[in-house]
């Protein structure tokens, strides 16, 4: 086991495992934000947001979260500047005209960058209010007392600037999986003649799920929860 | 019916490892579509040869699609073209009358260049070399009865052994992955009882090896699929991380 991460498989084994788990995480967070949508005042997305911020979570699974985010974006810039550096410094005055290449395949990394922009926003526009200066307003909801995260996304939303660039980001995100997600299961070896058209299926199905869901909560916050 | 066509060529010329290359452009007439790209190298080679110039270097043996020896990136592609084939068996009706080509030596770390379109492909000896054997003789083919193998996978060992070791797949990689060619080698020997036996140091070796002479890490883009001669699949790179995490596993 002691040199499996120094070997290219098992660094593309982190990057799977990580991307997996935050897969995992992705799923979590659409279902939570799908709540947005319940025409309630935002009653049952507060209890949620509460329920995730309980201390178990807050401070059990969020580092691991963190974790999984910080394995995958510098183990993405170790694989990338060594995959420069075995490419090599003549390039091909021809370019390359191989067919069928899916696009996605070859910009992972810029695709993660528009992800991680997306990500810095995020963690200023809602965790520093939310879990570190707690300078988000209260509510209280069931005679208990919580931030009102709801009032804080539909703000923000309530900005056209800023649900293009979410919906834009989302875009970024679907793109992103619809690469990694097959790929996750091609490097844990799971993956043969018939499971990788299977995984491919399914990961670009998922992908578009996704980013179309967190596209379309953006959009319908904006035009009619206002 | 022959067809000529007349052609102009831009080469990549390099005086040695060292030395700094640069592209020369050659003018070519009345070349046959019936001849083969190589043959096409052969009529300029004369060509330059009759003019008291130096030849262009480039790798060439069987000749007939099997040996893996002639490379060159034509066009944007490692073997030019057309798909399936290696640059010998490519034709030169792939190509327009008056059309401008671009022939480029194999471009990675892993292949530095040693003159004109001519690499160095040791690297793929060396990896060969630290696995992709079985240690001892298994003799001549056994009766077909005596060790049962199931045809499917006798036939994905068969596919996999196709891998002639040209090095398409890495010159085309965009990371400049020997994955696909190390895959097939490990593949062809772990689908079979014969190299079951050492699959596990087997994989874990030839990884090793790859690693340490600098080819870069597979990101499953498929490129070396698309360009592969054989049509080697990148259903051979799971089966690679399969042998080799178990192998890793085990220790």
């Amino acid at each position: 086991m002691s040199t499996i991460f120094g070997s290219s498989i098992g660094r593309k084994l982190l990057m799977s495992l990580s991307g997996l788990f935050l897969v995992v995480f992705l799923i979590i967070h659409l279902s939570i934000n799908l709540l947005l949508l319940v025409p309630d005042g935002g009653q049952m997305f507060n209890v949620a947001a509460n329920f995730m911020a309980l201390p178990l979570i807050k401070y059990g699974l969020q580092p691991v979260l963190f974790a999984g985010f910080i394995v995958h974006i510098i183990y993405a810039a170790i694989l990338t500047a060594q995959n420069n550096k075995a490419r090599g410094s003549a390039k091909y005055a021809s370019g390359n005209n191989t067919k069928d290449v899916m696009w996605a395949s070859k910009n992972m990394f810029v695709l993660g960058l528009t992800v991680s922009a997306f990500l810095v926003v995020h963690l200023i526009d809602y965790w520093v209010p939310l879990q570190i200066t707690h300078a988000a307003e209260s509510i209280t909801i069931d005679g208990v007392e919580m931030h009102n995260t709801y009032a804080l996304v539909n703000a923000a939303f309530a900005e056209s600037w800023r649900v293009i660039l979410y919906v834009i980001g989302a875009l970024g995100l679907t793109i992103h999986l619809t690469h990694g997600f097959w790929s996750a299961f091609q490097t844990l070896g799971l993956s043969n003649n018939i499971w990788r058209s299977r995984w491919t299926v399914a990961g670009i199905a998922f992908a578009w799920i996704v980013g179309l869901g967190f596209a379309a909560i953006a959009i319908l916050q904006f035009a009619f929860y206002q | 019916m022959e067809n000529n066509i007349s052609l102009t060529l831009k080469v990549w010329r390099q005086n040695g490892p060292k030395e700094k290359g640069r592209f020369e452009t050659y003018k070519l007439e009345k070349v046959s579509t019936d001849s083969s790209f190589l043959e096409m190298m052969d009529i300029l080679n004369e060509q330059l040869i009759n003019d008291g110039n130096e030849p262009v270097a480039f790798d060439h043996d069987c000749r007939e699609g099997i040996c893996g020896m002639c490379s060159l990136y034509i066009n944007g592609r490692p073997h030019g073209p057309d798909d399936d084939v290696t640059t010998c068996q490519l034709h030169m009706r792939k190509f327009k009358d008056g059309e401008t080509i671009t022939i480029e030596p194999w471009r990675s770390a892993g292949f530095p260049v040693i003159k004109d379109l001519i690499v160095n492909r040791n690297a793929f000896d060396t990896i060969i070399a630290a696995g992709g054997y079985t240690s001892v003789s298994t003799g001549g083919v056994p009766d077909a009865n005596a060790i049962p193998i199931p045809k499917v996978d006798a036939d994905e060992a068969m596919d996999a052994a196709s891998c002639i070791g040209c090095g398409a797949c890495v010159a085309t990689c965009k990371n400049g992955s020997a994955m696909l060619f190390v895959s097939a080698k490990v593949s062809h020997l772990a689908l079979l009882p014969q190299g079951k036996v050492e699959a596990a140091r087997r994989a874990k070796n030839m990884v090793a090896k790859m690693d340490e002479l600098g080819f870069g890490n597979c990101t499953n883009t498929g490129a070396c699929e698309v360009e592969c001669p054989k049509g080697v699949s990148i259903s051979n790179i799971a089966r690679l991380n399969r042998e080799f995490l178990k192998a890793k596993l085990q220790d």
